[in-house]
């Protein structure tokens, strides 16, 4: 795994892909087996017609790792774009994470009143329990699961980032 | 890959015009690509391919002993011909045995194409008996495989597979087709009807780049070409636009280990090889250049030494076709991303057309700096009346053959070192050695492939005695076929560059690297119908050589030459290009750091 150093920075890669059988095998072998970061992965087909599918994956390391990994990933056949939103053009980044609290008393007022604070909207509930579902930024998704924790955190589950980028251009 | 076909449907299987079975296609698809010969190995899961191959007349399968040797072979062919090499293996073992050839080939961007038969798909994840994830397990030592369900797709499959491994940087792909795919009907479509949706290599050069690289090279000082497999993979095109270039500039020029003989090595301004084992000269001119021009080239760590103070004042230029090889070990300041010989006809065009000179007077004090470098004269060795010494072996083997069309193979290792630093390469594709993966045992299968492409060259493996048993039954296809290769192994009782490494950098302690029972060679060769020639002395030397070169059989020569001898110069582990030791000076101390380096 790469090293945190001070250098290293965050890069969300947006993969546009030919959706057939082990595509995304080509993808994650070639981050194991040349040693590079996967913080969050999200794939799934976004055109049916032309069964592509698209992978985004957010990475960390040294600008000359991030080059290398764009132009790694650039030589695999069944790729058919590479995008660094980080660096070619700004971005929009969402998450979504499922979140169960389970508590009573002030700790389940304080964590009710929090997730309105972070527009997360409850899904599922029991006298003891809340599901709060909440999308953002990463750092947002961050910020909200810390502040549930001395709540009563039993349970996240993270979709990893999607991205888009902003105005009218396509990928 | 596994197309399921639904919506999918080529041109050519919408016509629908031809009816067969998989197996007929496969051999269809290969007959349409050209394929003149096959390495392979039959199998369970390959039986209906083979099949087809009986009815067939016009294919030539060659039967090798190991599905390692078959792959080999077949890049020995594709390295001598610039066409792609077929392999044809069974499931299971007969996939991983061919693994370690299609590594080698994914190191040195050798096209081929290898097709593997599979259990048939209703047992795929059974575990069934000769099952394995083919395409699992070559995923990361192939430019690209697929495993082929529906016998609509497999045409395709095949056709796609040629064009990955050929086009681009070049690459094995492997094509895995489960038996009953090989039995079922389908219809078959021809290479001209097959467009693949993402693969669109690009080959053409930037020209702008272009016409800053040519900027670049008239106001270099110090400039010099480090060319590498890259223009052996170009095309003899690609070669003969490099000694343009190269003559027209009047620049030194050096290459890597795989791109000996794209320029030749009898002219004056050509320096030797680089790297490792590299002449003083050609490392001492990457040290001290202004301009580095590399085409071709990846700046592997046997070519650079250490990194950080790799030609720490020179402004590099890199023409490769890969992107991903751009900035990936040395930061260079012009990458030019496209084909070899359609960048080098660029460069030409727009050298001339632009009226560039190069700067003479500084030319000419570079030249008198290479000069004293070549004068050291770093691969000179201490000759002896007693003992073969094992570069004298290799002058010999030149000076015997040298009017002849040959061609030399090699394994890996000390003798590896020699042959490329000494025997001298005046044509591209005459040089079929094993560079980024050192596989040992390379060679003599490689020739195979060679020489069942050229079948009245003279084709030389210069092998070792370790690595040569590794793919030792390869001789016995060589009888079959009567492919008369010649099999030089320097013997010296030793894993010679394992040995070499453990006396300058282990304290000499030589753990595992001496061979205490070796066969007899001449026997050998004799059990398997070939001949078996050895030499001990210097004086019979020369015309036990000429009896190798007159016999039209395969031969084993069991050259027995000094075991103590070292390969020089050499760059240690961890030290840059200008701190090469000679052979005079081997106590060199090597740092821990340098150590941890291979």
């Amino acid at each position: 795994m790469q090293q945190k150093t001070p250098q290293t920075q965050r890069h969300t890669i947006a993969i546009l892909v030919d959706n057939e059988a082990g595509v995304l095998a080509r993808v994650v072998g070639l981050f194991s087996g040349r040693g590079y970061n996967i913080e969050s992965l999200t794939v799934a087909e976004v055109d049916h017609i032309a069964r592509t599918s698209r992978i985004t994956v957010v990475t960390s390391g040294t600008p000359e790792v991030i080059e290398q990994i764009e132009a790694q990933i650039g030589r695999l056949v069944p790729v058919h774009r590479v995008v660094n939103w980080t660096v070619s053009k700004p971005g929009i980044e969402r998450e979504m994470a499922l979140v169960k609290v389970a508590g009573t008393g002030d700790k389940r007022v304080e964590a009710l009143r929090l997730s309105e604070a972070f527009r997360a909207r409850v899904i599922d509930t029991t006298h003891t329990s809340f599901v709060f579902e909440i999308t953002g930024a990463p750092s947002k998704v961050d910020a909200f699961i810390d502040l549930m924790r001395p709540l009563g955190l039993v349970d996240v589950s993270r979709t990893g980032v999607a991205a888009i980028s902003r105005g009218p251009e396509a990928m | 890959m596994d197309r399921d076909g639904s919506g999918m449907a080529t041109i050519g299987s919408k016509a629908g015009t031809m009816q067969m079975s998989g197996a007929e296609i496969v051999i269809r698809a290969l007959k349409e690509q050209g394929v003149k010969h096959i390495f392979g190995y039959p199998g369970g899961a390959v039986l209906p391919i083979y099949d087809a191959l009986f009815a067939d007349d016009e294919i030539i399968h060659v039967l090798c002993r190991h599905e390692q040797g078959a792959a080999h072979a077949a890049e020995g062919y594709a390295r001598s011909t610039g066409r792609p090499g077929v392999v044809l293996v069974t499931s299971g073992p007969g996939a991983t045995n061919a693994v370690t050839g299609l590594a080698d080939a994914m190191m040195d961007s050798i096209p081929l194409v290898m097709i593997s038969g599979q259990v048939a798909t209703h047992l795929i994840g059974n575990d069934a008996f000769q099952e394995c994830d083919t395409v699992g397990i070559t995923r990361p030592c192939t430019k690209h495989n697929c495993l082929v369900k529906d016998p609509n797709e497999l045409a395709r499959a095949i056709h796609e597979a040629f064009q990955i491994a050929t086009t681009g940087r070049p690459g094995p792909v492997v094509v895995d087709i489960p038996k009953d795919v090989q039995f079922k009907q389908g219809a078959y479509v021809s290479p001209d009807a097959v467009r693949h949706r993402t693969y669109r290599p690009k080959t053409d050069p930037d020209l702008s780049a272009i016409v800053k690289a040519v900027e670049m090279m008239a106001a270099a000082k110090k400039p010099v070409f480090y060319t590498g497999g890259g223009i052996i993979n170009a095309g003899l095109e690609a070669s003969r636009l490099l000694r343009e270039l190269v003559k027209l500039t009047g620049f030194p020029i050096t290459s890597t280990l795989m791109g000996l003989g794209a320029y030749p090595a009898s002219d004056p301004q050509w320096l030797g090889m680089l790297g490792m084992h590299g002449t003083v000269e050609a490392n001492n001119a990457m040290h001290d250049c202004d301009l580095m021009i590399c085409l071709g080239a990846r700046f592997d760590d046997r070519v650079t030494g250490r990194v950080d103070a790799f030609s720490p004042n020179s402004v590099k230029i890199h023409l490769d076709i890969d992107a991903s090889q751009i900035n990936k070990n040395v930061r260079v300041d012009l990458p030019i991303v496209a084909d070899a010989a359609k960048a080098l006809k660029e460069m030409l065009h727009f050298w001339k057309t632009q009226k560039r000179k190069a700067d003479a007077p500084a030319l000419a004090e570079w030249w008198k700096a290479i000069e004293s470098w070549r004068a050291v004269k770093s691969l000179a060795y201490r000759p002896s009346k007693s003992v073969i010494k094992p570069q004298y072996a290799i002058d010999r083997l030149y000076e015997l053959t040298k009017t002849k069309e040959v061609y030399i193979t090699t394994e890996v290792g000390q003798h590896q070192m020699w042959a490329a630093q000494r025997f001298p390469f005046e044509h591209p594709n005459r040089w079929m050695t094993s560079g980024g993966l050192g596989t040992m045992g390379y060679g003599l299968p490689a020739a195979l492939g060679v020489q069942m492409a050229h079948k009245d060259a003279l084709v030389i493996d210069i092998a070792g005695e370790a690595s040569v048993q590794m793919t030792m039954q390869e001789m016995s296809t060589a009888a079959q076929y009567d492919l008369p290769i010649k099999i030089f192994i320097l013997n010296n009782q030793y894993m010679g560059m394992v040995r070499q490494w453990q006396q300058l950098l282990h304290g000499g302690r030589y753990s595992h690297s001496y061979s205490e029972a070796l066969p007899d060679f001449v026997r050998l060769a004799e059990a398997y119908g070939c001949v078996g020639l050895r030499a001990e002395t210097p004086d019979e030397l020369d015309a036990k050589i000429l009896e190798m070169i007159s016999v039209n059989k395969p031969v084993l020569f069991d050259c027995r030459v000094d075991p103590k001898e070292n390969v020089y110069p050499m760059i240690p582990s961890g030290a840059a290009h200008n701190e090469m030791i000679l052979a005079e000076l081997s106590d060199t101390e090597v740092s821990d750091e340098g150590k941890m380096l291979l």
